[in-house]
């Protein structure tokens, strides 16, 4: 489709419009007043849209995800192969609930992945106070899938990651240079309000979004 | 059959005779109104957000043809294959190719309106593959063999009941009920088999990067990403103007349109896609294309006025806002993009000819242009387009497709007298003083005018006899 492709840019080039300078007036982004206040903030938004928080240091990290395991009844839990917390999710999950490891491409285990599996453990590259907004990259030691797939999403964020706001991360982590394949904001569980406004959870993502704050991490 | 821009006014005038759909229009953008005015308290903030959204989308036009061939160049870099298409038939043959090469017969979609502006559904079924809306709103309409009212919320023009209605005959072993959840959770499970089934997933773009390569994708239910995150193949399709040049650009664009949208600060997914699986990579499309769209803008961007029309980030504010939209709802104006957008960004699309009546369903109020987060004149590009549709192309003015089709010469030969007669004085005092005198005369019946107004009477003294009175 080349031939397309020269018509469309070559109507295009003979408007001969003239390139405007990068001209970006100022709008206000938030800013905290105290440096107690991004967690705070982050904590309020999440939990405003639904998701669960808990606040936690990192040595509680193993007992905290076993009762709630236990307490949500989750029996069979997806996790990474690598990743920080693996040795200390491997930890919670041992004798409570069955752990699959994400170690085979997708295809080859998209029906268990779909109907057995009832959770997924992530970590969490950082997050922005500013919108209460978590950010995930997916890899191979974390697929895509598992932030996606199953009914319930766990994610462990260590608070020292937490940026004010989206500009702020972008710029400060060189994200123009290069970020991976997919790179995820995730503000909450899945939700939708299609039918006649009312708002319901769970409608294609996960139902449940638990984040595990990790406060001296 | 489908509505259309040509017969616009026999179908606004059956929707405004629809008690249920104007209640259900009328709560919804009561409802989305406030959400909007809730998401800006601070006036100043609200300007603030407008100016930066305006000037990145303003000069990201400006360089419209530089930014898609670097977009294009980062694409093919981070593996995902770019495609361009004229028009919509170009666009489904592109799709078709790639679905057949990949033996797909069933494909799952992520909203996307371009996808409804190429038709490329129906295109697909011809072809023997079906493709299946995931958006809630989407799936709804689809079941009902409708067409979006609404571009963001696309079955506000539905109540619960008529949903329940519509899975009742449409979804076996559906359980009537009014209960949204569960009305939700029936479509979570219908689509939730045919994500892990589709061979191919097909999305739109909110904003594609040119400095990085990446597409960018807004949602809140995470059909968007299951279409684009599990079927081996995934194939964005796009207009040509979604294209920022800076991934900077970026998060003021995207506040703006969801605070305008939905009111939200931010929406529960946002999706950046920068190619397809890697080898090391356990799951995503193996495949990812993007599929770059004119059919019309082009031609609205060649005009440096009509260019404004090209800002639009589909956001859905100033349908929100129109009085004829909230009373007459979206399928009235017969086209894929209804409301104020749709009356500026269709005649580019469609051509005057079939849209000529759609710049005129306006009362020029203003607040189209008053809440629009990219500040597009919406006002003032409806009376241009009005202004193209009765008059000839001219010299160093780019033509219209369509344009003159609502040229009559009745109509200009009023305008001519009207002109004349404003410009002469005394011609004016004389044929308003035979006015005065010839009031009694005014027929009650004034075609096309008097069917939903009384005829107008000329007063008894004209204004500059009372004038001369009042000075005496």
């Amino acid at each position: 489709m080349s031939t397309a492709r020269n018509a469309i840019l070559n109507r295009l080039r003979q408007a001969g419009a003239q390139p405007l300078p990068v001209n970006n007036p100022d709008y206000p982004l938030w800013h905290p007043d105290s440096p107690a206040e991004p967690l705070d903030k982050l904590t309020e938004l999440l939990e405003q849209n639904h998701a669960e928080v808990l606040r936690l240091n990192r040595h509680e990290l193993v007992t905290t995800l076993r009762a709630h395991i236990e307490q949500a009844a989750l029996k069979h839990i997806a996790t990474g192969t690598g990743g920080e917390f693996l040795a200390e999710i491997t930890r919670a999950l041992a004798g409570c609930a069955e752990q699959r490891p994400f170690n085979q491409p997708l295809e080859q285990w998209k029906d268990e992945l779909f109907d057995r599996v009832d959770a997924g453990i992530t970590g969490c590259h950082g997050a922005i106070a500013a919108t209460g907004t978590l950010v995930l990259w997916p890899g191979p030691a974390e697929p895509r899938t598992l932030s996606l797939v199953p009914p319930s999403h766990i994610a462990i964020l260590k608070a020292s990651t937490l940026y004010t706001n989206l500009p702020a991360m972008m710029a400060d982590q060189g994200w123009a240079k290069g970020i991976p394949t997919n790179l995820l904001l995730v503000s909450g569980p899945s939700k939708t309000a299609d039918i006649q406004q009312t708002l319901a959870y769970g409608a294609h993502g996960p139902k449940r979004l638990l984040v595990l704050i990790l406060e001296d991490a | 059959m489908h509505n259309q821009p040509q017969l616009f006014h026999p179908q606004a005038e059956a929707a405004l005779a629809d008690q249920e759909l104007r209640a259900n229009f009328r709560g919804a953008m009561d409802y989305l109104r406030d959400k909007r005015q809730a998401a800006f308290t601070d006036p100043d903030e609200e300007a603030a957000i407008r100016d930066r959204a305006e000037a990145i989308r303003r000069r990201c036009l400006s360089k419209l043809p530089a930014l898609l061939e670097q977009l294009e160049a980062n694409c093919i870099a981070n593996g995902i294959r770019v495609h361009w298409a004229e028009d919509a038939a170009q666009a489904n043959a592109i799709f078709t190719d790639i679905i057949q090469s990949h033996g797909g017969t069933l494909a799952v979609k992520g909203k996307s309106m371009v996808s409804e502006e190429i038709e490329l559904n129906h295109q697909l079924t011809k072809e023997g593959i079906s493709c299946l809306e995931s958006d809630m709103g989407e799936y709804i309409v689809q079941l009902g063999d409708e067409t979006p009212s609404h571009i963001i919320m696309p079955a506000i023009h539905k109540n619960k009941r008529q949903v329940a209605d519509l899975f009742a005959e449409h979804v076996p072993g559906f359980e009537h009920t009014l209960d949204v959840d569960r009305l939700i959770q029936t479509g979570r499970n219908v689509l939730r088999q045919k994500f892990r089934e589709a061979q191919v997933g097909i999305s739109g773009v909110n904003f594609a990067v040119a400095e990085t390569g990446t597409l960018c994708l807004v949602e809140n239910e995470g059909n968007g990403r299951m279409c684009t995150t599990v079927p081996e193949v995934h194939i964005a399709v796009t207009g040509i103007e979604k294209v920022v040049e800076l991934l900077a650009d970026v998060p003021p664009l995207f506040s703006a349109l969801t605070r305008s949208a939905t009111g939200q600060a931010i929406t529960t997914y946002f999706n950046m896609i920068s190619g397809p699986r890697k080898d090391d990579e356990l799951d995503g499309p193996k495949e990812v294309h993007l599929v770059l769209l004119d059919n019309g803008r082009s031609q609205a961007f060649v005009d440096e006025e009509m260019r404004q029309t090209l800002q639009c980030i589909r956001c859905g504010a100033c349908m929100n806002h129109c009085p004829v939209y909230t009373r007459i709802g979206g399928h009235a104006y017969g086209t894929v993009y209804p409301g104020p957008i749709g009356k500026i960004i269709s005649p580019h699309l469609m051509g005057l000819e079939a849209t000529r009546e759609l710049p005129t369903a306006s009362s020029l109020c203003g607040a189209c242009g008053e809440v629009c987060p990219v500040r597009i004149p919406i006002p003032h590009l409806l009376q241009r387009l009005r202004r193209e549709a009765k008059q000839e192309p001219r010299p160093g003015v780019p033509a219209l497709r369509g344009q003159g089709a609502a040229k009559s010469k009745l109509e200009a030969f009023v305008w001519r007298s009207f002109g004349l007669l404003t410009s002469k004085p005394a011609l004016y005092r004389l044929l308003s003083w035979c006015a005065t005198r010839c009031r009694s005369l005014i027929p009650a019946k004034l075609g096309p005018w008097t069917r939903c107004r009384t005829a107008p009477k000329p007063a008894a003294r004209t204004l500059r006899v009372l004038m001369a009175e009042r000075n005496k």
